[in-house]
């Protein structure tokens, strides 16, 4: 049964900016910029905005320094830190706040400079002290583990992988903002080197700057203003573990527990779901993602991935081109919203999925560890 | 002269105190619940598994499977770049936790899931010993 908060708010703007290998601008005038384009596209200003949502790995304090950045002083504020999930889990508070009135209208806002500053992650790898003496390499050993572990579990095999990357480029050929456009061989990801096995360098995502922001109002307002309202339908979250690790499981997510919740309070299914953005920091994400969020069965994401993923095909999965190979400035989460509501409006163009009137977002932060779930309609 | 860099260090302080210590007598040492009765790695003050906060210290066999391993073959770090290829692994242990490791003194391409393993020691100092594993010859 469908949950009274579900619809209460609704997508109403939204951009990114600097999305690229360079740029002139510092980390928090990339997500003041992002976040004065996603206004834009709703027709609000800066002036109509109360809440503020924000998390980059550069400030201790996301949203308030947004917030200075923006000129305002909001009545709610959120820098809830899950890693690059946390911007769809912002999306369920933002609901929540707006349905509650503690706020009227909310930005969700990211920005990062993680290539011009030589590719590295400010934080994020906080190692547990179980983990220091081990050579844990913060994020890929947890997603290679789990990765072997599945492989091994269910035989999902490294074609399946690749296949993950290589429809990601076909999809990435579509997305004219896309970084990394050129097409992509099941034996080119088989053969670039080896990271950490079993994940090859095409395996894991892009290293770029970037931000991108989204702006959610209440249900009413938002039918006053210039684009088709994309309502959130649903919204779940959780956390299984920190680290590496910790994971009590290698193969199955807390995503299981995210999707529930979220399908849960959009009184919806898998079935019900035209278009999936899935968190593609490396190609397993997607395979695991698919089945804890019950578009198969466990173990048979890598046929699912072999079916085909892509454009033109009946579960079509990132359609921006992802992590993998649209952009990925350290967190990527900010853009699988982004691409959900420009397939819900219709504006993807080359790359429109026909008739898309609802997408699941799903956020994986960490080293599988935060997962947030968004099931978005019009 | 350039010093040669050796293992990082843990943080040795807190519920695993007696578990990096554990290791300079040969053994491998871990709490075990006395509500649930699960050992749990790595220890903490509240048990992963019930949330209880008894626990009596067992000795392990030092003996268990591989879990799950990745081979890693790029790093940056000082002492681990002087190390690769070196296999990261989780080892399911006889007592059920699963705990992570090296692989060590073994050819790589020999290191399966469900190979059976047993526990060496790192000695870094008077408290401190780092429990690494080593395949058991013709385990498999």
């Amino acid at each position: 049964m469908q949950s009274s908060l579900s619809g209460e708010a609704a997508i109403v703007g939204v951009s990114a900016a600097e999305v690229g290998w360079d740029t002139s601008y510092s980390v928090a005038e990339i997500m003041a910029l992002a976040t004065r384009r996603a206004l834009d596209d709703a027709g609000l200003t800066i002036r109509d905005v109360d809440g503020v949502f924000a998390v980059t790995p550069y400030f201790w304090m996301s949203s308030v320094t947004l917030a200075e950045q923006l000129g305002i002083q909001p009545r709610y504020t959120d820098s809830t830190n899950l890693g690059g999930c946390s911007f769809v889990s912002h999306l369920g508070h933002a609901l929540g706040a707006i349905a509650t009135g503690r706020c009227e209208v909310a930005v969700i806002a990211y920005g990062s400079t993680q290539r011009s500053d030589g590719g590295k992650l400010v934080t994020g790898a906080d190692n547990l002290p179980y983990e220091i003496p081990y050579g844990f390499q913060h994020p890929i050993s947890a997603y290679a583990l789990a990765a072997q572990r599945h492989m091994h579990e269910f035989g999902t095999t490294r074609e399946q992988l690749a296949k993950v990357t290589v429809t990601a480029s076909q999809w990435a050929a579509l997305n004219p903002s896309a970084l990394k456009p050129e097409p992509v061989t099941i034996e080119d990801v088989c053969k670039s080197p080896l990271v950490s096995d079993p994940l090859r360098k095409l395996d894991c995502c892009l290293i770029t700057n970037g931000g991108g922001a989204v702006v959610v109002t209440t249900k009413e307002r938002a039918r006053k203003l210039k684009k088709k309202p994309v309502y959130v339908l649903g919204a779940g979250e959780s956390h299984s573990h920190r680290y590496g690790a910790a994971m009590q499981s290698y193969t199955t997510t807390a995503a299981v527990a995210s999707g529930r919740d979220a399908y849960e309070m959009a009184g919806l299914g898998p079935k019900d779901i035209d278009v999936v953005q899935i968190y593609d920091a490396f190609t397993i994400n997607v395979i695991i993602g698919l089945e804890d969020l019950g578009f198969c069965k466990k173990g048979e994401g890598g046929a699912l991935v072999d079916r085909g993923i892509g454009p033109g095909s009946k579960a079509p999965v990132n359609t921006s081109g992802g992590g993998l190979r649209y952009c990925h400035p350290g967190m990527f989460g900010i853009y699988l919203i982004i691409e959900a509501v420009q397939q819900l409006r219709k504006e993807a163009a080359a790359r429109q999925v026909p008739d898309a009137r609802r997408a699941l977002v799903h956020g994986i932060g960490g080293v599988l560890s935060g997962h947030a779930t968004a099931i978005l309609g019009v | 002269m350039e010093e040669t860099p050796t293992r990082p260090l843990p943080d040795t302080r807190g519920a695993g105190k007696q578990y990096w210590a554990s290791g300079q007598t040969g053994k491998l040492s871990l709490p075990k619940c006395q509500a649930c009765g699960k050992a749990h790695w790595y220890p903490r003050l509240y048990c992963p598994h019930c949330s209880a906060d008894k626990f009596e210290w067992i000795t392990c066999s030092g003996k268990g499977v591989i879990h799950t391993f990745t081979v890693v073959r790029q790093s940056g770090h000082k002492y681990f770049k002087t190390k690769v290829p070196y296999v990261l692994a989780m080892v399911a242990l006889e007592e059920g936790p699963l705990l992570m490791t090296n692989i060590i003194d073994c050819d790589i391409d020999t290191v399966a899931i469900d190979a059976p393993v047993t526990v060496v020691f790192d000695t870094l100092g008077d408290n401190v010993s780092v429990p690494l594993f080593k395949l058991v010859a013709g385990g498999k």
